[in-house]
């Protein structure tokens, strides 16, 4: 079975090395087709379809199936993903090129390989009996590779035909290369270029547009003339890097200018240093987050940043003369003094491209096939694409991908890859949040559904292995209407002894959930739900979220159990932890649980409970505050929706009930018990949570403010800023304290997870608790389910595994996690700001009171209490004459003509929707009261045209 | 450029193996007339020689003969020209002596040094060329000269590496997948019993995984055995022929 072979290779590896490496040639390697006699039993995996149909090819009417070569794979695989084409055979020399070339390209090619619909084949040439090539003398790699392709494309021709001589399976070779396609044809391969294949595609012609625009014809008609100066190579870029001519560094664009830019320059013995970048020609097609080499200019050559905002408005490849003129518009602008180090573009990296959201700018010529994309990021550069459905893609989002950037062109070239949807329309626009914010959202793939629990789903004898039945006990959720991922029940009841027994139950997503398998990768990866505004992108599969993990009333659910006995005083005298098997009684809303408290007619169990448990919730939160826990405030908002369209029809702030904060203060007790004991158990790889202090700088807003209102603040300890806080109050203006607690929030540092081995501060500063994880929340956080997995292993109910008990792993783990939470929170203001935007489209022109927030040197933020809405007022306004302002940093207050604005003043603004843009559509508010003559704007002017291009002042949402 | 892939998602080596299989086996038995016993093995491309003197009398100090038993002597080395770039040392350094002292605790546990007590076994084994697995052909090489010398044993001792790659395990590793980093072992086992003559790993490997990656050594070992089983049969009837009419 096994033929040895020897063969010789050289590296370099410092010096030269002989290297001697076995490969062994096998003739049990299957050819994926079924059927096949010669192989049978030898295929694994996914198998190519007997008698591949469609795609109908009006080249190949035959039924065949594709086998690409690397170029094709590396720059086509938008056109290979697409659902339409199936049947492809991958080579491993193939897949070993690509995995060598493109890391990205590797991944997307084995997704799509593990999906059994797509019938894609892995052949494993290589070690193939008949298809292993040997180099020969005075070939290189690339040529020996190419010939192996050939090879195995013949082979597979010549095997097909044995197994079916009557319908004639075919292997169809794709490949760009010109000498490569003639070589093959000449040795009798079907082979055509991924371009005429897929034009032959009559049924699919949309599938055209993926195309990645890489003919060689199309850079020879266009105009010879050259634009930018060359790239040099990677070779010469770093021996450049080494004597320090040149300096590595992250191409930053300028979101204002777009022929300014900067690069971080990140140095190992000084601080990271900043290079600026002007002039298209200095650019030098790097695009944004591109790591660049840049060399910097003689001083004389200096410029200072340039405070112009300058918007590519071009359309035409022509005016680079126009450009040129721009440029010394730029230049003379500069000032002395304020000249920074100056470079430009010799050549990059590593390009950090990614496909882009945006918007298609049709180009004037109507039956043009070229048009330009214009990103929804303003610092990536505006991409030109070719498509025949220009008119159909005007008006929507898409995603183009860029495929390169030739020295004679002045945009970059790219292909279109998916159509999202129309403009201003609700999925489109929540499609595009989540793309930008980077929130993976795809459905959940085959492999991470195969590891769910067959439905239906009950409990075994073997589940409750290890596992306490409480299925007697009263237990009860409390959540917000319509929760259906109910993760926390509690319960409470008097014991024997006259003191009380409280539990929490969690459900126990890791019983479901095991370590390393897809479906745990796949959580691991997403780290958290997110919530929008009228979605939510679960982070387990929807039947664990809202059905088997739920702990909803009346069926049986696996919980993981905190159980506290207590004295009546609230002080814990025993706490112990377990796996258990739960059935609630009742899942309730907090307004339900809060009419059962007050009503003195009901008694059930249930009631008296959460009776017991509220008033044991109010001491522990009276403690904790004692502690120097703080109370913030943020303005929240809630959307009324329109049960039938789910437009926003009314906002709301959110009410806090008693009951709100009795499910808080024992998930925060429940939380604090759990860290407490898995760092007793793992002080070198517990997940925790810490909340550092802020230094004391970041408080100096909040002071100066509440100085200017006569009242003091104490930043000393979190106990006296919670103190004062609650000290700050003036009868006469009972917002006031809000607005000091919405000012604090502001001051504070963002709570992060760490791994205790990796650090020795666990203080979390707002909940004034030394230490403090997170364990009640496991359907919508991934955090949740390493700590039950941890406190699993420390109460000997789970199995442990190596990465548990890795620290860097789990440092690795914590990064991600940090991150995606992030990523979900702005995702989150990205979602509330848009349904805003929706809401006060329908609303029309509205005015309201406001409060002042912050004072700029030329603008005022301010919050809508009624909508916890916020918004920066600018005073400045290019085309209209500057009002005089005065800005004084220590009151802090601003001086425009003869009226001052001081912070917490209540003024009263105008709210509008501006879409004269229509890719970035904003909330624009505008100064109603007090009235400054040429800045402020009546009350009831009616008919303000808001896409009018004389605005007044406006008002410009964050 | 992204590492190499030991494991490929078809089940496939870098050198085409399975996770389970082993590398070409070649051996020979009785290379040297002089000595008492002597073979020549190849796994792959890693090939070592090993030469049995005795049981005869100790050399040297007295004092170091066992009343009760043989006393095995073992030494390891490797020929400068065995690995890629050229070695200063051939044998004497910390490494050897320690592969010599890991050879004689697999020995003792195997030759049946009872019966011949106050006397010596000398074993010398040399790696040729190292390619994985260096301590696997000593063993079964010296196995096979040890057989040749005709000393008496327990059963073969069979041995052969394994490794932990991707959740899977490998069996005989070559050098290009030792050199990767993961966990490695080395297991010597009597095959007739089962009994492990010696067991070595100076890795991490979670516990959970030792079964398996123990499990694969061990079934490499037993394809060792029935592979070194023939080519002793094959060399007996040789033999014969020779001696016989």
């Amino acid at each position: 079975m096994l033929k040895s072979k020897t063969f010789l290779k050289k590296t370099r590896a410092g010096g030269v090395m002989k290297i001697v490496r076995e490969h062994y040639l096998r003739d049990d390697i299957g050819c994926g087709a079924p059927g096949c006699a010669a192989c049978d039993g030898a295929h694994e995996g996914p198998v190519l379809e007997p008698q591949p149909l469609d795609p109908a090819s009006s080249l190949c009417p035959r039924p065949h199936y594709l086998l690409p070569d690397t170029n094709v794979l590396l720059h086509q695989i938008d056109v290979l993903e697409d659902p339409a084409i199936r049947n492809v055979i991958v080579l491993q020399t193939v897949l070993q090129e690509v995995r060598n070339r493109s890391a990205p390209v590797y991944k997307r090619i084995r997704d799509v390989t593990n999906n059994q619909e797509k019938h894609f084949y892995t052949f494993t040439n290589e070690h193939h009996r008949e298809t292993y090539v040997e180099q020969e003398q005075g070939e290189n790699a690339n040529d020996r590779n190419d010939r192996a392709i050939r090879v195995a494309a013949k082979w597979y021709n010549e095997h097909l035909k044995k197994i079916s001589a009557e319908n004639h399976l075919q292997v169809i070779f794709i490949t760009n290369d010109k000498k490569n396609k003639e070589k093959a044809i000449e040795e009798g391969i079907p082979a055509f270029t991924c371009e005429e294949y897929v034009k032959s595609l009559t049924a699919n012609p949309e599938l055209i547009d993926r195309l990645a625009c890489l003919s060689e014809e199309g850079n020879e008609i266009e105009s010879g003339r050259i634009i930018f100066s060359e790239h040099l190579p990677l070779s010469k870029l770093q021996q450049g890097i080494k004597s320090g001519t040149y300096l590595q560094g992250t191409f930053r664009a300028s979101r204002e200018n777009y022929l300014e830019a900067t690069v971080w320059v990140h140095g190992d013995t000084e601080d990271d240093k900043e290079i600026i970048l002007q002039g298209l020609k200095n650019l030098n097609r790097a695009v944004h987050e591109d790591i660049v080499a840049v060399e910097l200019l003689p001083k004389n050559q200096w410029v200072a940043p340039s405070s112009v905002v300058l918007h590519d408005e071009g359309q035409n490849e022509d005016d680079v003369e126009k450009e040129e003129e721009r440029e010394r518009i730029l230049k003379t602008a500069a000032n002395e003094k304020m000249l920074k180090p100056t470079g430009r573009v010799v050549g990059i990296i590593k390009r950090n491209w990614r496909p882009y959201c945006g918007m298609l700018s049709k180009s004037d010529i109507k039956e043009s096939r070229r048009h330009l994309f214009t990103p929804a990021d303003r610092r990536i550069p505006r991409i030109r694409i070719e498509t025949r459905q220009a008119s159909a893609l005007e008006g929507r989002r898409i995603i183009v991908a860029i495929d390169g950037w030739p020295r004679n062109s002045r945009y970059p070239n790219g292909h279109f890859v998916k159509n999202l949807g129309d403009v201003g329309d609700k999925e489109t626009e929540t499609e595009v949040l989540l793309l930008e914010h980077d929130v993976p959202h795809q459905p959940f793939s085959q492999a991470v559904l195969s590891f769910l629990p067959k439905m239906p789903w009950s409990i075994t004898e073997k589940d409750m292995k290890n596992r306490e039945d409480l299925r007697h006990l009263c237990v009860c959720s409390v959540d917000p209407p319509g929760c259906t991922d109910i993760d926390d029940a509690l319960h409470c009841r008097e014991l024997e002894n006259g003191n009380l027994e409280v539990g929490v139950h969690i459900a126990d997503v890791s019983h479901f959930i095991r370590p390393g398998n897809a479906l745990d990768q796949e959580s691991a990866r997403r780290g958290t739900t997110v919530y929008l505004c009228e979605k939510r992108i679960d982070m387990v599969p929807e039947l664990l979220s809202s059905n088997l993990c739920s702990l909803r009333c009346n069926v049986d659910r696996l919980a993981f159990s905190c159980i506290w006995e207590m004295n009546h005083n609230a002080e814990i005298l025993k706490v112990r932890f377990t796996k258990s098997a739960i059935n609630s009684k009742a899942s309730l809303t907090y307004a339900e649980a809060q009419m059962r408290i007050d009503s003195a007619a009901m008694n059930d169990e249930i009631t008296t409970s959460l009776r017991g448990l509220n008033k044991l919730a109010k001491i522990l939160k009276k403690r904790r505050i004692e502690k120097g826990a703080l109370t913030l405030s943020s303005p929240e908002v809630r959307f009324h929706m329109d049960s039938e369209t789910h437009d926003p029809i009314d906002l709301q702030t959110k009410e806090l009930r008693e009951t709100n904060s009795m499910v808080e203060e024992f998930m925060l007790l429940a939380n604090i018990s759990v860290a407490k004991k898995i760092h007793e158990e793992f002080s070198e790889h517990a997940l925790l949570r810490k909340h550092p202090a802020p230094p004391p700088s970041n408080y100096e807003i909040l002071v100066k403010a509440a100085k200017s209102k006569n009242l003091e603040i104490k930043t000393d300890t979190a106990k006296s800023l919670a103190d004062s806080l609650d000290r700050a109050d003036s009868p006469t203006f009972p917002y006031l304290n809000t607005l000091l607690r919405i000012l604090a929030t502001r001051c504070m540092m963002q709570a992060v997870y760490f791994c205790s081995g990796m650090d020795n501060d666990f203080h979390h500063y707002g909940l004034a608790s030394p230490i403090y994880t997170h364990f009640t929340s496991p359907i919508r956080r991934y955090a949740d389910i390493i700590v039950h997995r941890l406190l699993a292993v420390a109460i000997g109910a789970d199995c442990t595994y190596p990465e548990l008990t890795d620290k860097h792993k789990l440092a690795d783990l914590c990064k991600n996690l940090n991150f995606r939470h992030k990523m979900a929170q702005y995702a989150q203001r990205a979602s509330v700001a848009f349904h805003t935007q929706l809401f006060f489209k329908s609303k029309g022109i509205v005015s309201e009171e406001a409060y002042i927030l912050f004072v700029r040197k030329n603008a005022i933020v301010v919050l809508i209490p009624k909508y916890g809405l916020e918004g920066t007022v600018f005073f400045e306004e290019k085309d209209k004459p500057k009002p005089r302002l005065i800005y004084d940093d220590e009151i802090p207050s601003l001086k425009i003509e003869d009226t001052v604005f001081h912070i917490f003043d209540k003024v009263k603004v105008k709210i509008m929707l501006d879409s004269s843009n229509l890719q970035h559509q904003k909330i624009r508010m505008s100064l109603v009261e007090p009235q400054i003559p040429g800045i402020s704007i009546s009350a009831d002017t009616p008919n303000m045209d808001i896409d009018e291009p004389e605005r007044k002042k406006k008002k410009r949402e964050k | 450029m992204a590492g190499l892939e030991l494991l490929s998602d078809q089940g496939y080596r870098v050198d085409g193996r399975r996770a389970g299989e082993l590398r070409k086996i070649q051996a020979r038995m009785g290379v040297f007339a002089q000595a008492d016993g002597s073979a020549y093995i190849e796994q792959g491309n890693t090939k070592a020689l090993a030469v049995v003197y005795g049981p005869h009398e100790i050399r040297g100090s007295r004092a170091r003969a066992l009343p009760d038993r043989a006393l095995v002597n073992c030494q390891y080395s490797s020929a400068t020209f065995s690995t890629g770039e050229r070695k200063r040392r051939p044998h004497g350094d910390r490494k050897s002596c320690e592969m010599g002292l890991q050879l004689r605790q697999t020995f003792e546990a195997a030759i049946l040094t009872q019966l011949h007590p106050r006397s010596q076994i000398d074993i010398y084994v040399q790696v040729l060329q190292a390619d994985g697995g260096t301590y696997a052909a000593c063993v079964n090489a010296a196995t096979l000269a040890v057989l040749d010398a005709g000393v008496p044993m327990r059963d073969f001792v069979c041995a052969c590496s394994a490794g932990f790659v991707d959740s899977t395990a490998l069996a005989d590793l070559s050098h290009v997948e030792e050199a990767a980093g993961g966990p490695q072992l080395a297991l010597a086992l009597l095959p007739a019993s089962g009994q492990i003559a010696l067991l070595e790993m100076d890795a991490r490997l979670h516990e959970d995984h030792l079964e398996s990656v123990l499990e694969a050594a061990a079934r490499a070992a037993r394809d060792v055995h029935t592979l070194l089983d023939r080519v002793v049969r094959q060399h007996v009837r040789e033999a014969s022929v020779l001696l016989g009419d």
